[in-house]
């Protein structure tokens, strides 16, 4: 199998294009989850998608429709509770967490039959990535770039200094909901690329290197959208090659790169 | 004619945890004054400026910031909060830190700075003393540097008001002198309030000075009574006194 033969297959052309998409809106979002640290957020974001997930089986409509209904949902429920109930994010974010994967479990036990490509919503699997879900990429992703370009400045400040932001009167509560489905929107793309388990390494690991590299945000969102391609990339490669799970060998290669810039960070 | 108090707090009460954090506060800060508000830690000064700033609204008693509620004033007032509370390794350039004081007066979805923004971000930075540093990364600063950025984010803005919160805690001893003279200037212009534990910080340049320990020890000059500091720490401290020009403190015992 040559580079060439692989590239002509559609699955694999279909493949590559969705590693882009998802890099775009990681690269993006993941800076504002790294430089805010909203990791363990996005994490309980991701696992509540798994709700959705169960929910599109048991309705019979499409899964990642139902991950995108879910995320959203628990993106906004923590980001109200947060403010509402005076709750510490970090209960939250557990509750949510295991709330969603809960009910994706009872949901998957309660439809009949089986759930044909569960392992992949799990783990992730970019070489079945079908044209419809790429269209649905591609959409988030415009989505995500117009509110981002629009809203920068704003979110720089409110990320920064959220105090700040609120006694200058910025739209502090609204900018941070925003923010909170942005992360929903990116997770229900990076699903069909590592899967809801992997999701947060591909989200923080492309950004957490930018960051090594550059003071500006701007820049940083930029490389760690350029990593992200690099990463994906190799790793639909190497799976394709080794015939190994992609997600998780875009995953370790990410980790693998992170690890070199560690170490190289270590002996300067 | 009278003039309006710049900022007007009567009778506020605050619990937290059926704790009582601040007592029958009122206070009156009128245009030109430079005010102090010392106390321990503890002592719910942070607290009270953010009841100013309608951060935390209150159990009984009115804020006004000239002349109007908190959440509709507040951005005439250059807030300065503790170093402590920022996230230095955020990537940001000191001029786009001290830009970000600008979008609250920007309206619209697609808030851009102009050329004329990046002039009075400039500006501000100059006054301060740190115009070099413009396009350094906040995070290579020094906690001295820092803290001037962080002031000429309040001041960009062209505020009515300074409210600072304890800003010399990580100014270092070298540029300590630099770092009073430019506060010093500034008070020439500007009305300020200042709240601080480290009463050395008071300078003869302080008009108006009050202790706050839950409740308020107001004295409608620079003059410090060693009562009014007994009460609100508790124990006895150094007071100010009158008559030096630069330190007001009575001098420290030789040491042995």
């Amino acid at each position: 199998m040559t580079v060439l033969s692989l590239l002509s297959y559609e699955f694999f052309q279909n493949a590559l294009l969705a590693g882009v998409l998802a890099s775009i809106a990681c690269g993006i979002i993941g800076t504002i989850v790294i430089i805010r640290r909203m990791v363990a957020i996005s994490g309980g974001i991701s696992h509540a998608a798994f709700g959705g997930i169960g929910m599109g089986y048991f309705l019979g409509i499409e899964p990642l429709l139902g991950a995108l209904g879910f995320t959203i949902g628990a993106a906004l429920t923590m980001g109200e509770l947060e403010q509402r109930a005076e709750q510490h994010m970090d209960t939250l974010i557990g509750a949510v967490w295991a709330t969603g994967m809960a009910i994706g479990i009872l949901f998957i036990y309660l439809t009949p039959g089986f759930a044909p490509d569960l392992f992949g919503y799990l783990f992730g699997n970019i070489l079945l990535v079908p044209q419809g879900d790429l269209l649905l990429m591609l959409v988030l992703v415009a989505v995500i770039v117009i509110t981002v370009g629009l809203l920068f400045n704003d979110l720089v400040a409110v990320t920064f200094d959220q105090e700040y932001a609120t006694v200058i009167n910025l739209p502090v509560e609204r900018l941070m909901l925003a923010l909170l489905v942005l992360i929903a929107l990116t997770v229900v793309m990076l699903i069909q690329v590592v899967g809801i388990i992997l999701v947060i390494a591909l989200l923080t690991l492309p950004a957490a290197i930018s960051r090594e590299c550059t003071a500006q945000v701007k820049t940083m969102m930029l490389y760690a959208v350029l990593f992200g391609i690099a990463f994906t990339t190799a790793g639909i490669f190497i799976s394709a090659f080794l015939n190994i799970p992609s997600g998780a060998t875009i995953i370790l290669v990410s980790a693998a790169a992170y690890g070199i810039v560690l170490a190289k960070k270590q002996f300067e | 004619m009278a003039a309006e108090p710049v900022i007007e707090v009567e009778n506020l009460w605050l619990k937290k945890n059926n704790q009582v954090i601040l007592e029958g506060i009122n206070l009156r800060v009128m245009p030109g004054d430079v005010y102090a508000i010392l106390g321990p830690n503890g002592g719910g000064k942070t607290t009270l400026l953010k009841v100013i700033l309608g951060l935390i609204t209150p159990d009984r008693g009115t804020v006004r910031i000239l002349g109007g509620p908190p959440r509709e004033r507040r951005h005439l007032i250059g807030y300065v909060p503790q170093l402590r509370t920022f996230d230095f390794s955020y990537p940001i350039s000191v001029r786009e830190m001290v830009l970000s004081g600008l979008l609250g007066r920007k309206a619209g979805l697609l808030k851009t700075f102009t050329d004329a923004d990046t002039a009075l971000a400039d500006k501000a930075l100059a006054t301060m003393g740190i115009a070099h540093l413009a396009n350094r990364a906040i995070r290579d600063l020094s906690g001295g540097e820092q803290q001037r950025a962080v002031i000429a984010r309040a001041l960009v803005g062209d505020p009515q008001v300074l409210l600072l919160d304890e800003p010399t805690v990580f100014v270092d001893a070298s540029t300590e002198t630099r770092f009073y003279d430019i506060l010093e200037n500034l008070t020439r212009s500007m009305t300020i309030v200042l709240v601080t534990h480290d009463i050395g910080v008071i300078a003869s340049h302080v008009t108006k000075v009050a202790c706050l320990n839950r409740r308020l020890y107001t004295h409608e000059s620079r003059e410090l009574t060693e009562d009014m500091v007994k009460e609100a720490y508790i124990c006895p401290v150094d007071i100010i006194a009158h008559g030096q020009p630069h330190r007001v403190l009575r001098p420290h015992p030789p040491e042995e």
